[in-house]
């Protein structure tokens, strides 16, 4: 078991799975000549060559489309999308192409397809660079949408994305790229529609996924000097949504907060709260909690930026509020 | 609209003067031709739901194009595909079970008429987004290249798509990734009620294809033979040195764009003009001067089809409908997940 920065853990992830099959490759903006834009898949175009590594123009839309038609005719594309925001470009190739061909062709053929793309902000990139939608996504049926919060999740899901047979939304997070955990080597499989406990507590229920999950874990450790006891449940798997150990876990706590980086409407914590009211009503103590992005246009100015997400302290503040211990 | 032809040198002039071809061609045409007919009956007396969009005068586009493929070729449409599908060599008894939305149509009456789909004929689907399958076509062309073997893409659209984002961003990564696609624009006119030199500053949609360097032609989409002989021109480009083309075809719906279009955009004499140069009776006169056909055989094809049409409408209308208990079945590949 090695330790590596969530980038390289991903890297050994696409390169792993390009070894193990001749009909892996990967096409995006600036993915191989350039290393890419955060240098996930540095050095694959030197070892695998340019038919594997494609380096395609800045038109979002084709890469999108060449991946699903490539999917349908026997490969399995990993396409990269610089940042989540720039896939609005060909929404209309995820959702009315990719997600909906399997179905709508009579199951007739199959999108076996992966997306990865980073959302996320924090790094004063203003409003086109650093919103999180894995909401979006993950309200369309025929998608799968994971968004892993360790380096060992991220290799382990991605080999999994890779080798299903569906069109996956991979989400990352431009702030965990240089987070750095233990990876087990070689084959390491984590499936896409399992959700887990990271770290188990008795007085209230964190969940959050992604760069959350960090912010989470570090708060249920402040959390326990006051003598708070936080259970935080990896909402890695979005769709399909995996709501066992959330509920499992609310039955034990009484107290529900979700954590995520983007906007609180119609989003992740909202679909959360849902089933938990519909699962697990009787055993709530009190409402839910949802912590997310303010509801505003991503900022550039650094203070302004620092406030609009969220972060570790409103999840300790929100927290101690729901267990009356402000 | 007067259609200038740019000259194209066929290499396949021999291949099209013999009886069988022209007789396939013949039947091909007419066989689109009463499918739609019968369509259209069958939409009015609510057989069939949704939209539909029938192919009534762009037979010689349809057939002149796909003829010149071969089964592992692929061809992407869109939601006017009715007779793409059986150009491809799809049962017309699965395309009218598909449009009364029954078990045994394409794709199992989840689709319709504007989805239509086969992935053993290789036809990969009618879409109903404008322009949309086009870099989906270009996925197809790609895994060719990568696996090496020698299929080739036919992508079919309409005037309209040439004027979207993903047209051009399509013809700029075939030509630039020596992909086996040509490009077929079925020139009607009109994107729904809207004609051409309305909504594109070039109205001789083969000039686009200038931008990206690229082969194209601009050919008589009511001349069977013409379509054909241009065609295999493309497609031998396609498959032997993997360079793709732009091949304009300009022909004419008959029918308003849809069922339920009014048809107030266009005069009636416009549209009797294009019916003097219908393309199966233009066949059907030439193959008639060369003594290949006579008018009773002319007529005993016509009873022939038209009998295949009433099977397929037998055979749509005994159908079942999909079972309710498999609403879900094929949201996903490989298991049940919801």
């Amino acid at each position: 078991m090695a330790v590596l920065a969530m980038r390289d853990a991903l890297n050994q992830a696409l390169r792993e799975e390009m070894k193990r099959d001749e009909s892996v490759f990967l096409l995006g903006e600036d993915i191989g000549l350039y290393d890419g834009s955060f240098k996930v898949t540095r050095g694959l175009m030197k070892e695998f060559g340019e038919k594997r590594v494609l380096d395609t123009p800045i038109a979002e839309e084709i890469i999108i489309g060449t991946a699903i038609g490539a999917a349908m005719s026997g490969l399995r594309p990993v396409a990269e999308m610089m940042t989540v925001n720039f896939i609005m470009v060909a929404m209309d190739q995820v959702v009315n192409a990719a997600a909906h061909i399997r179905y709508m062709f009579g199951g007739g053929t199959k999108v076996p397809l992966v997306i990865r793309t980073p959302g996320g902000g924090g790094h004063q990139l203003g409003a086109q660079h650093s919103h999180s939608h894995e909401n979006w996504f993950a309200h369309v049926p025929g998608l799968k949408v994971v968004a892993p919060g360790t380096p060992a999740d991220a290799k382990g899901m991605l080999k999994s994305a890779i080798r299903d047979d569906n069109p996956v939304m991979f989400i990352e997070n431009e702030g965990t790229y240089a987070v750095k955990g233990e990876v087990p080597d070689g084959e390491h499989l984590v499936p896409l529609d399992k959700n887990e406990v990271k770290r188990a507590g008795d007085d209230i229920t964190i969940c959050a996924h992604s760069r959350m999950l960090i912010v989470a874990m570090d708060a249920a450790t402040e959390l326990e000097k006051d003598g708070i006891s936080a259970e935080v449940v990896d909402m890695r798997a979005l769709r399909p949504l995996d709501m066992a150990p959330v509920v499992e876990s609310v039955k034990k706590t009484s107290r529900l907060i979700t954590v995520e980086e983007g906007w609180r409407s119609y989003g992740v914590g909202s679909e959360i709260a849902s089933r938990v009211y519909e699962e697990a009503f009787d055993y709530l103590d009190a409402p839910v909690a949802r912590i997310g992005a303010a509801e505003v246009p991503a900022p550039y100015n650094k203070r302004l930026e620092k406030i609009a997400f969220p972060g570790k302290a409103d999840v300790i503040v929100t927290a101690k509020a729901l267990l009356g211990k402000n | 609209m007067k259609v200038e032809q740019r000259p194209a040198d066929s290499k396949s002039k021999e291949a099209l003067t013999d009886k069988a071809s022209l007789l396939n061609l013949y039947r091909e045409m007419l066989l689109i031709r009463r499918f739609e007919e019968k369509t259209a009956e069958m939409y009015q007396l609510a057989k069939i739901g949704g939209f539909c969009h029938l192919n009534i005068g762009e037979e010689a586009t349809i057939v002149g194009t796909i003829s010149a493929l071969r089964q592992t070729d692929y061809v992407y449409s869109t939601y006017r595909e009715h007779g793409h599908a059986i150009a491809k060599g799809i049962d017309p008894k699965a395309v009218m079970a598909e449009l009364f939305g029954k078990e045994t149509g394409t794709s199992h009456g989840r689709g319709g008429s504007m989805h239509l789909f086969s992935a053993d004929r290789r036809f990969y689907g009618g879409y109903a987004i404008v322009g949309e399958a086009l870099p989906i076509a270009c996925g197809s062309g790609y895994a060719i290249n990568y696996k090496g073997t020698d299929e080739i893409v036919m992508s079919s659209f309409g005037d309209g798509a040439t004027n979207i984002g993903a047209f051009h961003e399509s013809l700029n990564v075939a030509k630039l990734w020596h992909l086996p696609i040509v490009f077929v624009c079925v020139n009607n006119l009109y994107g729904m009620g809207t004609a051409v030199n309305r909504a594109s500053a070039v109205t001789e949609i083969w000039k686009k294809a200038c931008a990206y360097d690229m082969t194209s032609e601009r050919v008589d989409g009511m001349d069977v033979l013409a379509v054909r002989r241009i065609t295999d021109q493309l497609v031998a480009q396609a498959r032997e040195k993997h360079e793709p083309s732009l091949l304009e075809c300009v022909t004419y719906r008959y029918r308003g764009h849809s069922m339920s279009d009014p048809d107030t955009y266009r005069g009636k004499d416009e549209i009797k003009e294009w019916q003097t140069r219908d393309p199966i009776l233009s066949l059907g006169e030439h193959m008639k001067k060369q003594k290949m056909l006579t008018d009773e055989e002319i007529e005993r094809i016509d009873e022939e089809i038209t009998a295949q049409v009433e099977d397929a409408v037998k055979f749509a209308e005994e159908s079942p409908d999909p079972d309710p208990k498999d609403l879900y079945r094929d949201v996903y590949a490989g298991e049940g997940a919801a």
